[in-house]
């Protein structure tokens, strides 16, 4: 029997490759049509991580880094889940995230932004979900920086979100916005998504009921994934 | 009014953007951060089957090297198993088998290479077997979303995999087949756009 694929990826809600104001991606962007594929085992299946994978001080950007103190900056907790389409929690997926720091600036060696470096920085963390699909990160709110695309672009503080789900072709790389920040509305980056509300969905509010007091405040981002398909009737395998 | 819906929708996709390095493979980002980055190690040391390594680029629209890309691969053991709890054959596949690994370029270059072993033929979908390929996930600044394709042998016989003959134009179903250039050596170019765009799949 054929398993049960997946919700099809909606190519309207999604950013296109193409998308010219990003201009980086010009020639870049394939100019032929995807193949649409139903899901086989090749797609369905994907990598499946545990706790001897990671260690638990990796979620703490805080203090993965740090050597001679914290670092600079607005100190912050960020949470949510991990959840399908359906609206059920992904379990003990994989989180990884990167950012710039306070500063705006990246700790990349391709990175030559003025903004300093941070020596209690590093920039990057990973996390398990829990069994509800729950993760966290303590880190510092990263900075906007100016990039090369029209003479004067800046993003908005942003963190690069990468999750994994059950199964290959749920794999997703994302940003994470703030509330509030008057960049978003003028990246070209964000803009390539077509769909206003897909971008709301993009921003995380403040969150003060997670904050803790007198030490850090809070974001709260839920991360939505595919859904699967439910197996109620199935095509035989020679076709109806 | 019909009653309403309550799917939630899939979280937009953001470019990796060109320091993906730092969250996914901090060393080629240039700093040293966790006990051990993740995706080093595609087939483990003790997994039977072919070694193999495969080399390389992935050129844009002007035929450049795009030398910030990243890329994951996901493929199946020897006998065609893969790790993961949706394969009925899982508790088979090969000891320490992870069939998962981060592939980074040389930044001087963009050139690419990873060690793994030759994956066997996974069943498809309505009981046809699909030749042994390699699933690849392509992110890098400029894409704003994540690209999949497969890799396919030169030496495997592909005439009868039901994805490759999916493909409407005959010509382009060579760019998802791999070149042998040695005993355990192929090569595969990936190009994003133009002459020779490779298949890019919508999963």
């Amino acid at each position: 029997m054929n398993p049960a694929g997946y919700y099809q990826r909606d190519r309207l809600w999604q950013p296109p490759a193409l998308t010219p104001d990003y201009k980086t991606s010009v020639a870049r962007s394939p100019r032929l049509a995807l193949l649409s594929l139903e899901g086989s085992l090749s797609e369905i299946t994907g990598p499946t991580f545990g706790h001897t994978d990671i260690d638990a001080i990796d979620n703490d950007l805080i203090r993965n880094y740090a050597t001679t103190g914290d670092p600079v900056g607005e100190r912050i907790i960020v949470h949510g889940r991990v959840l399908d389409e359906n609206g059920r929690g992904v379990a003990h997926t994989l989180v990884e995230i990167w950012q710039a720091n306070a500063s705006g600036r990246y700790r990349h060696k391709k990175d030559t932004y003025l903004g300093a470096l941070d020596p209690n920085f590093g920039g990057c963390g990973r996390t398990l979900t829990d069994e509800n699909g729950h993760y966290a990160f303590r880190t510092i709110k990263p900075g906007a920086y100016p990039w090369r695309n029209w003479v004067n672009n800046w993003r908005p503080a942003h963190i690069h979100i990468s999750v994994f789900g059950a199964a290959f072709c749920q794999r997703l790389i994302t940003q994470m916005y703030f509330e509030g920040d008057p960049l978003i509305a003028k990246c070209p980056i964000v803009n390539t998504i077509p769909d206003p509300s897909a971008i709301d969905q993009l921003i995380a509010p403040l969150d003060l009921n997670a904050a803790v007091p007198l030490d850090c405040l809070a974001y709260k981002f839920d991360i939505v994934l595919r859904g699967r398909r439910s197996t109620m009737f199935e095509n035989r395998p020679e076709g109806n | 009014m019909a009653q309403p819906l309550t799917y939630s929708k899939e979280s937009a996709s953001q470019t990796a953007g060109p320091y993906v390095h730092i969250g996914l493979a901090p060393g080629a980002a240039g700093f040293d951060i966790y006990r051990q980055e993740l995706g080093r190690d595609i087939a483990g040391p003790d997994a039977p089957g072919e070694r193999i390594q495969v080399e390389g680029v992935v050129f844009d629209g002007t035929g450049a090297p795009v030398k910030d890309v990243l890329l994951e691969a996901w493929q199946a053991d020897a006998a065609g198993i893969y790790p993961h709890p949706e394969d009925p054959r899982q508790a088979h596949c090969a000891p320490g088998f992870r069939g998962w690994g981060r592939i980074i370029t040389d930044f001087e270059t963009g050139i690419w290479a990873f060690d793994t072993i030759k994956p066997g033929s996974v069943m498809g979908r309505n009981g046809r077997p699909m030749a042994p390929h390699i699933s690849l996930w392509i992110v890098a600044r400029g894409l704003n979303i994540g690209l999949h394709t497969r890799m396919y042998f030169d030496d495997e016989d592909n005439h009868a995999d039901p994805v490759i003959n999916l493909i409407e134009h005959v010509d382009r179903r060579a760019t998802l087949i791999a070149r042998k250039t040695a005993a355990g050596q192929y090569r595969f170019d990936i190009r994003l756009q133009g002459d020779g765009e490779t298949v890019f799949l919508d999963v």
